[in-house]
């Protein structure tokens, strides 16, 4: 405001060389993020002498790592300015049709495997074509209705009974290791590199973070907004499949009410990743962190027989303390 | 000095890192318009804010009627009969006229604190029968048009008994006409005794309604004057502090073939049988009223809304446009009205946004490349002259005029041979104004044809080679550069047919 010059025509340029500040580079909700994992590291290493261990560090991963793959593209959806409660109703839907075809109708599990992703994939259509097509109407609304809908067809399908019996081999995605490493915890780390590069590095990412700030300004900017909500609402629903997959294959079977209440952990770990409700800001990185706090502190808590009631209190706790922090923060810096 | 009835002496203000207000002085008598002018930034909407208690002055008084006084909130300057209107129409769209005027002061019964919704009604429809106005006050705030919003604006400060009302631009989206209806209600306000401050970047504001106009720039407090006892250009100095010999830069840019024909082009209920063409070089100037569907043809043209009959020709083919991205593909760009919701990513960076709309110039196959980015946001923003020390400014940190900068800069990464214009200069102060007009000026040099949509009737006259005039949905007029008059135009715009038969 101050430094207004009064001649507009003298030809100025403009450094395109990123400021860089140390304080702005240590001022990241993921350095905070990372404490908090060290903390919980620390402090489950206090409680259990088992925690600590690379074996136990390792195997934890294929417990808590299922519901890690929604909480990628859900990232995405919230940085839209949207949200997806759908995504554990799509998970039961996706495996519960799976298992069917397996042993009612007599596909083979590879051919299952395929249907299943199908599934995922046509519930996250769905409801991108329905988001998109009633603009007037929320993503929470629209989710909704679908989460009540695809759970609805579960049971339909699965009559509240378990349904497994699935070949050894399945049995690999949940439990296998390749060379020492957990299969789940691999495809974790190449999922997390290719929706990094996706959100981060590509021009489909940068319209995601411009969506979020200001749709109509993409629009108006050629940005096809439409099109890359459906998208990324399809990918939710791929990857809620994945999930599926991990799941079924690491309980054996699947049933109706599996991943019951898998939305609000997904969404818990992508704001506490960073991912902010009102659009257009957060990090991939801060989302990984954020699945191996809630994961780690899952598992120690666990170790020592803490019921899973207090689990929540620490996770909500934890999420509000997440939320409300950089808030603070702010209010902060302006003065 | 108890005959002004607002004094400020000595007020500064500061915000981290800037000094919005430094020592200024500002008198304010009974029943008088006073003008304060200045460009975006110069500090007067921070000075608006001190004197109706949003900010508290870091030194400096304030006297009402010679009585220091001192306000911590804005309820406080309200009870002392200040109010004020502010540049974009704050309201309620969904509530009625009624509950809008007495928001936060409704009329209650003092025992049982019902609503006297009666009561409120019928004070409403006297207040707006004295302002010369019949809306019904139960109507919709959101059905009304932006000049009937900002008479209950009026009506809403009139309601608080407000003795001193302060107008932040009023008039920057309203047409001629509408102006007029507005300048009337502030003079006989002023007959009655109401003090108004009147802010505004027309110049005809200033003349046709202030007595005393007081100039700021860059923070400062320049100096007050009668308004007959400066001249045109000596208050551009004050403002500006430079000369501005030509505010309508005229260069010779050749105009060349046809680029762009539109035949008959309608939307039910929006506009009907528009057909016009445009050549490389040219700037047509594409004037009405507001609402007349101006904005509607551009947008259409875009790809941003359908059109149901006629048809589009680019370089002689005919196009079908689907959304923007097709029309920024096939060649026809468009910077919008409202660029702070349309037009620009605010809590981005300059050069984000710039490259927003050719993402795809920079990267291949899809693989975003920030070094080449990074160099094509520099190389256009230099090129509109953005005022800003990096591309990784903030589009919000910039002013009106700058973002405007931004925002065509937008259009210069895609291979476009139209470029439509919508109120280009809307909200820009006069310094920069006049750096968008050779920003225009030197876009038609190089070929291409401009669509320039503007309410403003010197810069339309000042800038176009051809004027469309579109009055209700229709284009009533051509104007040759020959025919060009202020006159010609508002015949055209306004005619005689005063009813409100809309295309279709």
């Amino acid at each position: 405001m101050a430094q207004k010059s009064i001649q507009p025509y003298v030809q100025r340029t403009l450094s395109a060389e990123r400021p860089f500040s140390i304080k702005q580079f240590f001022f990241q909700w993921e350095w905070l993020l990372a404490a908090i994992l060290l903390g919980v590291i620390a402090l489950n290493t206090s409680l259990s002498p088992y925690f600590l261990n690379v074996n136990s560090l390792r195997d934890a991963t294929m417990v808590f790592l299922d519901k890690a793959f929604i909480v990628f593209p859900m990232a995405f959806i919230m940085i839209m300015r949207d949200i997806d409660i759908s995504v554990g109703s799509t998970v039961a839907l996706s495996s519960v049709v799976m298992a069917t075809v397996y042993n009612s109708l007599g596909a083979s599990m590879e051919m299952a495997v395929v249907i299943c992703l199908i599934v995922g994939a046509l519930c996250g259509l769905i409801n991108g074509l329905l988001i998109v097509k009633f603009k007037e109407l929320s993503a929470v609304i629209i989710t909704l209705a679908t989460m009540i809908l695809y759970r609805g067809i579960a049971y339909i399908i699965l009559e509240d009974q378990a349904s497994g019996n699935f070949p050894e081999w399945f049995g690999f995605f949940g439990w296998g290791y390749v060379y020492g490493i957990p299969f789940i915890l691999i495809l974790f780390i190449i999922a997390a590199l290719l929706f990094g590069l996706l959100l981060h590095k590509t021009t489909f990412g940068r319209h995601i973070y411009a969506i979020g700030h200001n749709d109509i300004a993409s629009k108006f900017s050629g940005v096809n907004v439409d099109r890359t909500k459906v998208i990324v609402f399809t990918l939710a629903g791929l990857m809620a499949a994945v999930t599926a997959i991990f799941l079924a294959s690491r309980m054996g079977s699947t049933r109706p009410n599996i991943a019951n209440m898998y939305e609000l952990d997904v969404i818990a770990m992508a704001a506490l990743g960073g991912i902010s409700t009102a659009g257009g800001k957060g990090r991939l990185i801060g989302t990984v962190i954020a699945i191996f706090i809630v994961g780690y502190l899952q598992y120690g808590l666990g170790l020592i027989n803490i019921p899973s009631q207090t689990l929540l209190i620490v996770v909500g706790a934890l999420l509000l303390f997440a939320v409300i922090v950089p808030k603070l923060n702010l209010s902060r810096l302006k003065k | 000095m108890s005959e002004y009835v607002l004094e400020l002496k000595g007020i500064t203000k500061r915000f981290p890192g800037v000094t919005a207000l430094n020592n200024v002085h500002f008198k304010l008598e009974k029943g008088e318009i006073h003008a304060l002018m200045g460009e975006n930034g110069a500090g007067k909407s921070t000075f608006i804010k001190v004197i109706t208690g949003v900010h508290a002055a870091d030194e400096g008084k304030i006297y009402l009627d010679g009585k220091p006084i001192s306000f911590s909130n804005p309820l406080e300057a309200q009870a002392v009969g200040i109010a004020a209107i502010y540049q974009h129409v704050t309201n309620y769209p969904d509530l009625s006229v009624t509950e809008n005027i007495f928001m936060g002061h409704e009329k209650v019964h003092p025992k049982t604190k019902r609503l006297l919704w009666k009561e409120m009604h019928q004070e409403a429809k006297s207040i707006l029968t004295q302002l010369g106005s019949s809306i019904d006050p139960k109507r919709e705030m959101g059905t009304l048009s932006v000049a009937q919003q900002q008479i209950i604006e009026i009506a809403k400060a009139i309601s608080t008994n407000a003795r001193i009302i302060i107008m932040d631009e009023p008039t920057a989206a309203l047409t001629a006409r509408e102006s007029e209806d507005l300048y009337r209600i502030a003079e006989s306000l002023r007959d009655q005794g109401t003090s108004i401050i009147f802010i505004s970047h027309r110049f005809e504001d200033m003349y046709r309604l202030a007595s005393q106009v007081t100039v700021f720039r860059d923070a400062n407090y320049i100096g007050s004057w009668g308004v007959n006892d400066i001249t045109n250009d000596q208050l551009i100095v004050a403002m500006v502090g430079r000369e501005i010999t030509q505010v309508f830069p005229h260069k010779k840019h050749p105009i060349g073939e046809e680029v762009l024909r539109v035949e008959n082009l309608g939307k039910v209920g929006y506009f009907a049988d528009i057909s016009f063409s445009l050549r490389r070089g040219e700037i047509l100037g594409l004037t009405g009223l507001v609402g007349a569907g101006r904005t509607e043809v551009c947008e259409t043209l875009f790809g941003i809304t359908k059109y149901d009959t006629g048809s589009v020709y680019l370089k002689g083919e005919k196009l079908h446009i689907r959304r923007p991205k097709d029309a920024m593909k096939l060649g026809i760009g468009y910077l919008s009205e409202d660029r702070q919701k349309q037009g620009l990513i605010l809590q981005w960076g300059i050069g984000r946004n710039i490259t927003l709309p050719a993402l795809e110039r920079f990267s291949q196959k899809g693989w975003l490349n920030e070094k080449n980015e990074a160099e094509m946001a520099k190389r256009l923003a230099e090129k509109v002259h953005v005022k800003a020390k990096s591309i990784f400014d903030l589009a919000s940190s910039l002013s009106g005029g700058n973002q405007q900068k931004v925002a065509v800069a937008k259009l210069l990464t895609a291979d476009l041979d139209v470029i439509i214009l919508d109120e280009p200069t809307k909200g820009v102060d006069i310094g920069a104004k006049s750096a968008i007009y050779e920003i225009i000026q030197d876009l038609a040099m190089q070929g291409y044809g401009i669509i320039m949509v503007s309410s403003e009737m010197p810069e339309v006259i000042g800038m176009s080679d051809r004027i469309a005039v579109m009055r209700e949905g229709r284009i009533t007029k051509m104007l040759e550069k020959e025919e060009f008059s202020q006159e010609a135009i508002l015949a055209a715009a306004m005619s005689e047919v005063q009813d409100k038969t809309k295309a279709g």
